[in-house]
């Protein structure tokens, strides 16, 4: 009897710990994140023009997005993925050339050490309220030649008037997609593609009308010029 | 009376219509300017980029040249249902018909109401 109930007051002390633990990281990552990143899905309900305020790409499905590994070193080293910020327009100026990047009002992203960084990319992974979507999906990554995976992503679906498929080339106002495939998951890459809309109703990318097979060729193009970068 | 009447609708209908021209302005703000540039000059931020440059907006001479059914048409169904490049998007699974109608009635301030 006796041991019986050290044991089960063994067994809720090992759920505890990591429970209270996450509950630390929630609230600490509500608070040093939450003032520029959306950490809830709340922004799709609001006004279109909510997408013009965002001082950072939403975090909220976080979970159903990103590689746990890349956020562990992205976090301490944040290289930058937009070249014209959270919303570009914001970062645009007018110049006899047309509209510049105004790299001067980009802001450098606060560093986190390993420690942090391991919490709170375990924490990020937990955020999945697009598991539905993820379980739609039916790509398994795959190959395609360089020279056609180019033509689909440039000529062919005009990927690139918002995309870099490497660096310094290809437009600025989409995240660049040269490292895609060392930040994402291969299933989000493929439905984000597809409909884009369905995770971010405000999203400046628009819906385009790739049919699954173009959507999956589009993937393995970004899967072979991902596994190209260091 | 029925002048008063007719002023009150009136007011009425440019009250909406503005209201539906802010909202063009908004959307125009978010979806179009990163090609068609801030100003919609069609020097956006991509466009040093791009194949084909975007159209300028501020062209009164060419935007006049089109329809509001075939301005709706392209941003619906984007360049390629025109005969012209990909590289102008189709934005109908972005945007209901009322906010594409917000945004011709925008594009028409744009062209066409220079001071
Ligand atoms: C001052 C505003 C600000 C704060 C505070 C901030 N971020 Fe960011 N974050 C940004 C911006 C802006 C970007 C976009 C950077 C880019 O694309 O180059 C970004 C990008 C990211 C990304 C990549 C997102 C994507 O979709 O590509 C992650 C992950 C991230 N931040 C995590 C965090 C975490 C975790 C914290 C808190 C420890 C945090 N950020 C705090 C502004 C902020
Ligand atoms: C009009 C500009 C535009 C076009 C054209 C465009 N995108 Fe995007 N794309 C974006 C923007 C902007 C985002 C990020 C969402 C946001 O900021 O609203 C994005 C996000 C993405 C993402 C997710 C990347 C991340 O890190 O969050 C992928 C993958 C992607 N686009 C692939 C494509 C492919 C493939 C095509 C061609 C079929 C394409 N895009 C066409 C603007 C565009
Ligand atoms: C990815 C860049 C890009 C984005 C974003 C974009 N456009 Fe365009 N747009 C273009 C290009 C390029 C052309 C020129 C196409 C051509 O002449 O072949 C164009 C042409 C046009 C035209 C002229 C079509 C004609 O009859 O000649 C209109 C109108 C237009 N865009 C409206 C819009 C609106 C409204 C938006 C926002 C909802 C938008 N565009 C977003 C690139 C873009």
């Amino acid at each position: 009897m006796k041991l019986r109930l050290t044991l089960g007051a063994a067994a809720v002390l090992a759920l505890g710990v990591p429970l209270a633990a996450h509950a630390d990281v929630a609230g600490e990552v509500k608070q040093q994140c939450g003032s520029c990143h959306a950490l809830d899905h709340d922004y799709a309900k609001a006004p279109t023009h909510e997408r013009a305020e965002r001082k950072a790409p939403p975090l909220d499905y976080a979970g159903n997005k990103f590689r746990r590994e890349w956020l562990f070193s992205w976090l301490q080293n944040p290289v930058r993925l937009r070249p014209a910020g959270a919303f570009p327009p914001a970062h645009a100026k007018p110049s006899a050339d047309g509209d510049v990047v105004d790299t001067a009002t980009l802001a450098k992203h606060p560093v986190l050490d390993a420690a942090q960084a391991g919490k709170v990319a375990d924490y990020l992974m937990t955020l999945t309220p697009f598991d539905t979507l993820i379980k739609a999906e039916t790509y398994q990554p795959g190959t395609i030649a360089q020279r056609m995976g180019q033509m689909n992503f440039g000529k062919f679906k005009g990927c690139d008037g918002c995309h870099q498929d490497a660096p310094d080339k290809g437009g600025v106002s989409g995240p660049e997609l040269y490292t895609a495939w060392q930040r994402l998951q291969p299933a989000f890459i493929s439905a984000y593609i597809a409909q884009p809309a369905a995770w971010d109703p405000h999203t400046m990318m628009p819906v385009g009308d790739a049919n699954t097979a173009a959507v999956h060729k589009l993937a393995n193009y970004l899967k072979l010029i991902g596994e190209k970068q260091p | 009376m029925k002048t008063l009447l007719l002023a009150a609708t009136l007011s009425l209908v440019s009250a909406a219509a503005l209201a539906a021209a802010d909202s063009g302005k908004q959307l125009y703000a978010v979806y179009c300017t990163q090609c068609h540039g801030v100003a919609g000059n069609g020097k956006g931020i991509n466009a040093a980029q791009m194949a084909v440059q975007p159209r300028d907006h501020t062209d009164t001479k060419e935007m006049s040249a089109r329809t509001d059914e075939e301005l709706f048409k392209v941003i619906q169904h984007g360049g390629k249902s025109i005969n012209k490049s990909v590289l102008m998007p189709a934005w109908g699974g972005n945007l209901k018909d009322d906010e594409i109608h917000a945004l011709v009635g925008y594009l028409r301030e744009l062209c066409c109401q220079k001071n």
